[in-house]
């Protein structure tokens, strides 16, 4: 189980709720039972969702492992110049 | 339109061309002639990219007209070089990586070397307000300085 | 693939070093071929009609006349371009912005295109499109277009993001919210509260090379795209869907860049090309003039932020709150929410709070520029800081090292950093002789610090070596400012050869297999992470070929320094085998020797600046000058230093022109002003200093070397170091960037009379 914390829009559409508890081992399985869960999140997931993990940000990696007791952040997917 | 002929020198070599009455000069070097070390970052001026020598004076050839080398010499970045040994300037561009995209980088040797033929011993000054009319977007031209300093100092001793 | 990116400490022979990069020789010859320097046999010139509105419908458009011109082969509209997005609402604005539809949303905005045999029948073609536009009210100023009485660009746009669900339509498309703590608490519990509200004026990436292309689509459906572009692989996925193509079927050639600095991340003209080739039946050369370029082409947000800061008498700051506002141009943008997760990056915060607003406004589309959006942000909140500083008594400098952010620290943006860079960075400031030197009548000192995310992202990389032993590196990010140099000294040192013995070359889309853009400071950190994958695969297959020679098991063979060794006393007559003794016998043990590596480079690390500057001001004209700057930042591991260094030049020079000078001025016409190098005045040679830099080594541990990205991050910094230089000097706050003559001038004249 890790908690997961959601920025703000993304937190209105788990019913207002800044943190969540989920079942899963790395972040494809994090995307996939968010979207199972919440339904309301699945454009954020096609729109690009950055997970920070202790801190660094993934943006593409989906098959990064989830850390028990690790840091989970969800931010929008960033641009760059 | 009927076209113009023009008979001129370029980089030594005798050039002939045809080009219309209201063809840019830095339009006939690139799309009639190939020669497209001269760049055009605005057609208007301001940028220098475009920047060749004519009968010994810079110039910016998005200025001139093709018609108006009749009987002048040019000197384009493409005849900096002889053969394979890279003119001082070159060299030390590469040396002080004082290019990044190297879009500008043409403009600025030839405004170097013309800065460096009228003033050989220039303070970093006088190089600064030299090559004022050449825009480089990637360096914020402390390299660029650099070079044109160390490579004066080449020529000097050469 | 098992690739480990976790850095290693090690000795570095190669990395570090400054060689002279592989394309120089071609660029200070004129020989290198950027956009507009390829020609296609048959090509056509292609033109692209403007709009002269601000905002208008666009109720017709009559191309008969043109069409019928002698030389003319083709002529687009919109419907030449139909809607295949398919309810992707981004994607739907790309094509918008590439070809007005039903209206014209800034001036500038395309209308129409045309193909002819030269330049001047296409110019005589433009002028006879009879465009039939109905003008409307617009507006270009961030802050009016927020109003309600404001004209609304896009009446199906309500505002997401607040808690009531709007009834009417908007320009403001998003509010962002970022943040933790209380921060009305926290302000009650502050000795010293400073309130400030900041503008800063849209200004342009500036890159000198104009946007070109050259497009040629065969009638068998296939398609060649040669571009200067950040990413030629996302140019041909966003081509390839607008056109409904298949992405396979384009192949697009990036061509050496003149600059791009994020304005070339998104396509403009390149899809108005393709279509007007598939129409002509030829290939076609757009190349945009430079005020195309400024009235069509990227500029950054304009923006209005608030800012409230407050600290104890011990300069321990409590509570920090900012509204930022950010104009998007026609189009919705996350600017203002990039701006809010920056604004307050470096400092250690119990109670923070910050509020976005994207706001539509009758101007080009925004574009990404280095770092976007964190400059304004870091503006306004160090001009906020400096002043708080002051009043708590307290050197600038000691007030933001006791406030920085550290490991351990929740961010404003949300997460917890990791181990970090903007301590060091501001003692390396605090102990830098400029931060000493004595300063002269009407001179002040600024200083201030920046911070940006650094991003990663998908990278394909091949490395193949010949039988001759040297390497070819092919790369899919584009080179825009030295990259190929660095990437040839990592495999050099992941090979242990000589960088010599390498040549980097970055390949077309139909050569190698998907990248991302070169954004976000990633060119170097991502394929640098590529390129060592695909040495330590090639080391593999070197060590098997060498196995093979001596017929002896490949676990017995290392790889050390450039040679196979084969391990073990009852080898010890086996004379190592050089990579190039390897590769010459390659054709008898089994065929050519490569390197493939497909990955996900993430984890970049974010990145802090400080910089510091002194300014003169002329109290009477209110003219200004630089007499001196240094930048201090961390590059996690300088792969080439001279490059490294060029980039924290090159984005504060930015910066000082964003500071000083530069801005979008829009007439009550709602026309660009200034679309030219003559009235938007970027740095020249003799506005500037030499540029002091100091690069620091904090290594990423998310890269086997330990690199960050260093691109974006100088850019931050300069216009609050700068403004507060100036404030210093001045002896009046500076609040509306840029900090031109006449705003100086008004300032000190509004101090003295008040
Ligand atoms: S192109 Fe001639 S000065 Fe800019
Ligand atoms: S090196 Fe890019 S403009 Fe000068």
């Amino acid at each position: 189980m890790v908690e997961v914390t959601l920025w703000g829009s993304l937190g209105a559409v788990a019913g207002g709720k800044s943190k969540v508890e989920i079942e899963a081992k790395d972040i494809r399985e994090l995307f996939r039972k968010l979207a199972e869960q919440y339904p309301g999140f699945e454009p954020y997931i096609d729109r690009g969702i950055a997970v920070a993990i202790d801190g660094v940000i993934y943006r593409d990696t989906w098959s990064k492992e989830l850390p028990q007791g690790a840091e989970i952040f969800l931010l929008p997917r960033l641009a760059g110049g | 339109m009927a076209g113009v002929a023009v008979s001129t020198t370029i980089n030594g070599d005798n050039v002939e061309y045809l080009c219309q009455p209201d063809e840019t000069l830095l339009d006939v070097l690139r799309d009639r002639l190939g020669l497209t070390g001269a760049k055009e970052g605005c057609g208007t001026g301001d940028c220098g990219a475009c920047s060749i020598i004519l009968d010994d004076r810079l110039v910016c050839s998005c200025l001139v007209l093709g018609a108006e080398a009749e009987g002048r010499r040019i000197e384009t970045v493409e005849g900096m070089a002889h053969g394979d040994t890279l003119h001082p300037l070159q060299q030390k561009f590469l040396e002080h990586a004082a290019l990044q995209c190297g879009i500008c980088t043409p403009g600025f040797l030839i405004a170097a070397k013309d800065l460096l033929a009228k003033n050989p011993d220039p303070t970093e000054e006088e190089i600064r307000f030299g090559l004022a009319g050449n825009l480089c977007r990637c360096t914020g031209y402390d390299k660029i300085v650099r070079a044109v300093q160390d490579a004066a100092n080449v020529m000097k001793g050469a | 693939m098992n690739f480990d990116p976790r850095f290693s400490g090690r000795n570095f022979t190669s990395v570090g070093t400054r060689p002279i990069r592989p394309d120089g020789v071609d660029k200070v010859t004129g020989r290198a071929r950027y956009g507009a320097d390829f020609n296609m046999a048959g090509q056509l010139v292609g033109r692209v009609l403007r709009s002269p509105h601000a905002h208008a419908t666009i109720r017709k458009i009559d191309t008969s006349k043109a069409e019928k011109l002698p030389g003319v082969k083709a002529v687009i509209t919109s419907t030449d371009l139909p809607d295949l997005t398919d309810g992707d609402s981004a994607m739907y604005d790309i094509l918008d912005n590439c070809m007005a539809r039903k209206k014209a949303l800034y001036d500038g905005h395309a209308v129409a295109a045309v193909a002819a045999v030269d330049a001047r029948t296409a110019r005589q073609a433009l002028k006879l499109i009879e465009v039939d536009y109905e003008v409307l009210p617009h507006v270009t100023d961030v802050d009016e277009a927020m109003k309600h009485s404001a004209p609304v660009l896009n009446d199906t746009i309500f505002t997401e993001g607040v808690e009531e669900k709007p009834t009417k339509p908007s320009n403001v498309t998003k509010r962002t919210q970022y943040g933790h703590g209380d921060v009305h608490e926290g302000f009650g519990q502050a000795d010293f509260i400073v309130e400030r509200s900041f503008k800063t004026e849209q200004t342009h990436q500036g890159y000198i090379e104009p946007h070109a292309c050259v497009a040629s689509v065969s009638s068998d459906g296939t398609a060649d795209l040669w571009v200067c572009t950040q990413g030629h692989f996302v140019y041909r996925q966003h081509c390839a869907q607008l056109l409904g193509m298949e992405a396979s079927k384009l192949r697009v050639t990036s061509s050496e860049i003149g600059g791009g600095f994020g304005g070339k991340t998104h396509v403009w003209a390149e899809p108005v090309a393709l279509a007007l080739s598939r129409k002509a039946g030829r290939p076609v050369k757009l190349v945009m003039a430079r005020d195309e370029v400024f009235r069509a082409s990227g500029p950054t947000s304009a923006t209005s932020i608030d800012v409230r800061i407050g600290a104890r008498k011990d300069g321990t700051i409590t509570a920090a709150e900012a509204t930022l506002r950010y104009s998007c141009g026609p189009y919705a943008g996350m600017w203002a929410e990039l701006g809010a997760m920056t604004a307050f990056a470096c400092y250690k915060l119990d109670n923070v709070k910050t509020v976005g607003y994207e706001v539509l406004v009758n101007r080009p589309k925004t574009a990404a520029y280095r770092a976007p959006s964190a400059p304004m942000a870091a503006f306004a909140v160090e001009s906020a800081v400096d002043e708080l500083a002051k009043e708590i008594g307290m050197d600038p400098v000691e007030f933001r090292i006791r406030n920085a952010a550290q490991e351990g620290t929740r961010s404003s943006y949300g997460p917890v950093y990791g181990p970090i860079g903007i301590g060091p960075t501001l003692e390396a400031a605090k102990n830098h002789p400029h931060m000493k030197a004595p300063l002269g009548k009407n001179q002040g000192r600024g200083m201030a610090c920046g911070f940006w995310f650094n991003f990663g992202g998908q990278t394909c990389t091949d490395l193949n070596i010949g039988m001759d032993g040297s390497v070819s590196l092919a790369v899919g990010t584009v080179d825009v400012g030295g990259s190929r140099a660095s990437l040839s000294l990592v495999a050099a040192e992941e090979l242990g050869i000589a960088y010599e013995q390498v040549k980097a070359v970055v390949a077309d889309t139909s050569s190698l297999g998907y990248n991302d853009m070169t954004d976000g400071s990633r060119g170097t950190f991502s394929s640098s992470m590529a390129t060592i994958s695909a040495a330590r695969n090639a080391i593999k297959i070197l060590r098997e070929r060498a196995a093979q020679m001596w017929d002896i098991p490949v676990d017995d063979v290392v790889w050390e320094k450039g040679h196979a060794i084969a391990k073990g006393e009852k080898y010890g007559n086996l004379a190592a085998l050089s990579l190039k003794e390897i590769a010459a016998a390659s054709g008898k043990t089994g065929g050519p020797i490569a390197g493939h590596s497909e990955l996900v480079a993430d984890g970049a690390g974010v990145s802090f600046a400080t910089h510091i500057c002194d300014i003169e001001v002329d109290p009477e004209t209110g003219a200004t000058r630089v007499l001196r700057y240094t930048v201090v930042q961390d590059a996690g591991k300088a792969v080439h230093p001279t490059y490294v260094e060029g980039q924290y030049q090159g984005g504060a020079a930015q910066g000082i022109g964003w500071a000083l000078n530069e801005e979008y001025i829009y007439g009550k016409d709602g026309r660009l002003q200034n679309p030219g190098f003559l009235d938007y005045r970027i740095p020249v040679c003799s506005d500037l200093p030499m540029i002091d830099t100091q690069i620091l080594e904090i290594p990423n541990p998310n890269h086997p070397y330990g690199v960050r990205g260093v691109g974006e991050t100088s850019i931050v910094p300069p216009l609050a170091a700068i403004a507060n230089a100036v404030s210093n000097a001045a002896g009046v706050r500076m609040t509306h960037i840029p900090m031109s003559p006449p705003r100086i001038l008004a300032a000190i004249e509004a101090e003295r009379g008040g």
